[in-house]
């Protein structure tokens, strides 16, 4: 009986006695989704437009992030290092377009998602190689971004502390998103590649070019991995250890479905305040450390019952 | 010799239903058998048993599991290191529970467990399928993964949260496993449980549950109305698959690396046994001890070989490296030979077999 | 003709199926009697694929009953189906592609072979001859359609037509009483065609086998069936004998249209 309490009403208890507390948490919880969503992001928009289930999406946020303060370490200015970062993120999209798109159009999903995890072990090495793999400090100031904190009182007498480096995150998240919505919606760029996602044969015969619409997704879903590190990378260490937290992403996909933009952007929230409310809450009578598989039990128990995802269509099998 | 089926003819089903239908192939294996039962012990010194021939067999048959699940069945799956720690840290238990019990025994035991745990994680593959299932794997791999650091219980509570392989002898007295066991012992004792497992593996699949497995990998819904069922067929491709990962995984315990920690079994070592499987081939036995041989082999040729031929780069630069040239590697496979080495294997043979000709 | 009358062994009985808010098949009711050879027909997207896999257990019908061999069947599961011993071809070539045409047919042995894991894992003795003995029954069927120099070829390397066939070795491996053909000579030649005609009549006259066609070459249906049901948009607008159909005017309606409003639905 005291175990059913301890897992049904110990909790809610707690949470009711500290609601400042709890507040906190669910803000932690929320910014950590923000940036889930963000890793799913990058990973939605090349699903997408080329049916590549990008697993070093994550490892590409490690390695934008790297590559940015790497440079810097080696005494190139901030911002110039940040367009030096864009421009090799750009090369990058160019290189998997070319070598590893381009052979491999027409192959079945589970060869894609091999050969991304090809492409992540070779960029894991580059970036160890190039950049030595000791943890290193994000240049948050130096980017203008800011750094210091606010209270803010809650309730009778408590206080939540936000982070202006996370508010900034939520804002320029929500910025990417609706500056993504745009380019979806409104550019001719934009149109071409629904139209590749809906279907890559119709779309090549009326003219679109499938190579340049991937090196475009790849780019974009670069950039994204760049605002993602640089957010992450200001919250903790950029080593490729953020690599188990970019892992920790995937789950956000299922819930929220290979291709749909809401979907990562509610399911990275779920995740990330999910996530958090159980490592808190209910993580000690485990004996804590939940939140490496939490995520996932959450995602796996809601696809037993809807197997096409929070915002997927049922599918009906055709024979 | 040459490498002919001329003038073999087969009069029987069964003959012509035999693993290796030529004569040629035949006396190969038994070769290559004698090769590594006699003379690899011979000849071998300890660095080659214990740094190269006995990591390369457990691994071969991990890769062998992981096949069976991902190559024969279809079911991509990313939790290999779950599944091998789930059976080493089961054999750890057995033998300090039972320590009298032969150890050999409870290594096949231990499988079992590592068995049930895949049964349980293969069943959401009744509901989900392709990449969404890859992605539930990796479930099993953290949940598995947490448990070995977290559970005290599984470790007996050690101070250092890591489990050691105890002397264990056979009835003759034998030391087989701990500090003492010769590298010889453990090879032969390793190569002999891998052979048997790799021959259980292949009649399996070249008979009616093996041709489930491929039916239900090729088309579903085809199979499903040719009388399979995708709950038995699915389920039990996880289980033997996690068998076979169990067993390999407490033979990595017990017989090479003698005391792991729970990092032992992350999600690295799941990619690793992928990367075999995909460099050995999709859906080829054989093909599983070329994929293993090649990736255990390429990062200790570069940290031990280049050095010989005068190339230096330091021994941190060696694992970036590696792992830069294991991803290109791997994409290139899929680009070239999505079958792999086993594939090159086949086509080598049919060379051979109408050289000097160019083609039959 | 006498084959028709014969005892009905599948009773489909007011079957309607709907994906949401599309209706499929609507309100159809035909039976299938033992051994003639009885074809479904209908412009496209009449219903009659998916008249195929609620028979074979693939789609449940909202409403309606199935009646086979004279068990009403609720929500069957499609190896149930295939275990009371109805077989199918498909579409669109549903071959397991990485395997040997050997091992296709091989696949169709499935249900009739019994022993267990462990004597799988030796194979030894009774798993062996067990393994034996049914590949004498699929060399049977590979010399029956002709297709020994095509043994042990991977089914992915082989023309179209040869696909098509390897198919219907893999139903007739079965054993079925019932077996279901859909559209088993689309996109094929006439000598194609006709190797294909000759095969099903074969398999009807010496197997016994019942047969349930799908086609579009109506010079074929005519030629092979012995009673036509006709479906169009989901409902069944002629069922009778070759010769009755023909001359049936909805079918015609059908087939060469007629203005909308006068189609009264």
């Amino acid at each position: 009986m005291s175990l059913l309490y301890d897992i049904l009403v110990a909790p809610f208890v707690q949470m009711a006695d500290a609601p400042d507390f709890l507040a906190q948490v669910l803000w932690e919880g929320f910014v950590s989704g923000i940036l889930y969503a963000l890793i799913a992001l990058g990973f939605v928009l090349i699903f997408k437009a080329s049916g590549v289930f990008n697993f070093a999406q994550g490892i590409m946020v490690v390695f934008a992030a790297l590559t940015l303060v790497g440079l810097y370490q080696k005494g190139v200015p901030a911002l110039l290092a940040l367009v030096l970062t864009i421009a090799v993120m750009g090369l990058l999209a160019l290189a998997v377009e070319r070598f590893i798109m381009r052979p491999l159009v027409n192959q079945p999903h589970v060869i894609l998602l091999m050969a991304t995890i090809g492409l992540t072990y070779f960029l894991v090495g580059l970036g160890e190689l190039v950049f030595g793999g000791e943890p290193k400090q994000m240049i948050t100031t130096e980017l203008g971004l800011p750094t210091g904190s606010t209270e803010i009182p809650f309730g009778e007498r408590g206080v939540v502390i936000l982070q202006h480096i996370d508010i900034a995150a939520a804002v320029i998240a929500i910025l990417m998103v609706a500056g993504l919505g745009l380019f979806f919606n409104r550019t001719r760029i934009g149109r071409a590649l629904r139209a590749v996602a809906d279907d890559h044969q119709a779309a090549l015969s009326v003219g679109i070019s499938l190579n340049q619409i991937w090196a475009i997704v790849w780019f974009a879903a670069g950039i994204v991995a760049l605002a993602t590190g640089i957010m992450w990378g200001a919250r903790s260490d950029v080593s490729f250890a953020l690599e188990i937290i970019a892992l920790r992403a995937l789950p956000v996909l299922i819930l929220g479905g290979f291709t749909s933009v809401p979907g990562a952007i509610v399911g990275g929230l779920i995740v990330g305040i999910g996530e958090k409310l159980g490592e808190i809450y209910w993580g000690p009578l485990l004996g804590g450390g939940i939140e490496s598989w939490l995520a996932y039990m959450i995602a796996l128990v809601f696809l037993l019952f809807r197997p096409q995802g929070l915002f997927g269509e049922r599918i009906i099998e055709r024979v | 010799m040459l490498y002919r089926e001329a003038g073999q003819f087969k009069s029987t089903y069964a003959a012509d239903q035999a693993i290796f239908p030529l004569r040629q192939d035949r006396i190969g294996l038994f070769a290559i058998l004698g090769l590594a039962f006699i003379a690899v012990p011979l000849l071998a010194d300890d660095f080659i048993l214990d740094a190269i021939a006995i990591p390369f067999l457990i691994l071969a048959l991990a890769t062998i599991g992981l096949n069976i699940l991902t190559g024969y069945a279809g079911q991509l799956s990313l939790g290999t290191g779950g599944f091998m720690g789930a059976g080493a840290y089961a054999c750890y238990k057995l033998t300090t529970s039972f320590p009298e019990a032969n150890i050999i025994l409870l290594i096949l035991l231990s499988g079992v467990f590592s068995a049930a745990i895949g049964i349980v994680f293969g069943l959401p593959s009744l509901r989900i399928k392709g990449l969404y299932l890859a992605v539930t794997t990796l479930a099993a791999q953290f949940f598995l993964e947490w448990c070995f650091i977290r559970i005290g219980w599984l470790y007996n509570y050690n101070v250092s949260g890591a489990i050691d392989s105890p002397e264990r002898n056979t009835i003759g007295g034998l030391v087989l496993t701990g500090p003492n066991a010769s590298s010889v012992t453990r090879y032969i004792v390793v190569l002999a449980i891998v052979a048997l497992i790799t021959l259980l593996a292949k009649n399996l699949v070249r008979g009616r549950i093996g041709r489930s497995w491929m039916m239900i990998r090729d088309m579903d819904i085809a199979a499903e109305l040719m009388g399979v069922r995708p709950l038995i067929a699915k389920l039990s491709a996880f289980a033997v698959s996690s068998y076979i990962c169990g067993v390999a995984g407490a033979m990595f315990v017990f017989f090479y690396l003698g005391s792991v920690e729970p990092a032992a079994f992350s999600i690295t070592l799941s990619f690793q046994i992928l990367f075999m499987v995909i460099v050995g081939g999709l859906g080829s036995l054989i093909g599983c001890y070329f994929g293993a041989a090649f990736i255990w082999i390429l990062p200790i040729f570069l940290r031990n070989g280049l050095p010989m031929i005068g190339i230096d780069i330091g021994a941190e630069n060696v694992v970036h490296l590696t792992s830069m040239i294991v991803g290109v590697l791997i994409i290139l496979f899929l680009i070239w030979e999505p079958h792999g080495l086993a594939r090159l294997w086949q086509i080598g043979k049919e060379k051979l077999r109408v050289w000097p000709f160019p083609y039959a | 003709m006498t084959r028709a009358t014969g005892e009905i062994m599948l009773d489909v009985h007011n079957v309607s199926l709907r994906f949401g808010g599309v209706k499929a098949v609507t309100d159809i009711s035909f039976d299938i009697r033992k051994g003639e050879i009885r074809a479904i027909i209908g412009p496209n997207g009449a219903g009659k694929t998916s008249m195929l896999n609620v028979i074979n257990g693939v789609y449940h019908p909202q409403q309606g009953t199935i009646t086979f061999k004279g068990r009403v069947r609720k929500a069957m599961q499609p190896h149930q189906a295939a275990k009371s011993g109805i077989a199918r071809t498909f579409q669109n070539v549903a071959l397991f592609k990485g395997m040997s045409t050997l091992d296709n047919i091989m696949s169709g042995r499935f249900l009739k072979m019994h022993r267990n894991f462990f004597w799988q894992l030796i194979h030894l003795g009774p798993a062996r001859q067990e393994e034996i003995a049914h590949r004498r029954k699929v060399e049977e069927i590979i010399d029956f359609l002709e297709i020994q120099h095509v043994r042990k070829v991977p089914v992915g390397k082989l023309p179209y037509g040869l696909q098509k066939r390897v198919e219907l070795g893999r139903a007739l491996a079965m054993e079925p009483e019932l077996l279901l053909l859909d559209e088993p000579m689309a996109g094929m030649n006439l000598e194609e065609k006709e190797d294909m005609s000759r095969f099903i009549l074969d398999v009807n006259h010496e197997f016994g086998t019942t047969i349930a066609l799908i086609e579009h070459d109506m010079g074929v249906v005519m030629d092979l069936s012995d009673r036509v049901v006709v479906l169009d948009y989901g409902r069944k607008i002629a069922d009778g004998t070759p010769d009755e159909v023909k001359s049936n005017q909805n079918v015609i309606d059908a087939y060469l249209g007629v203005a909308h409003q006068e189609k009264s639905r």
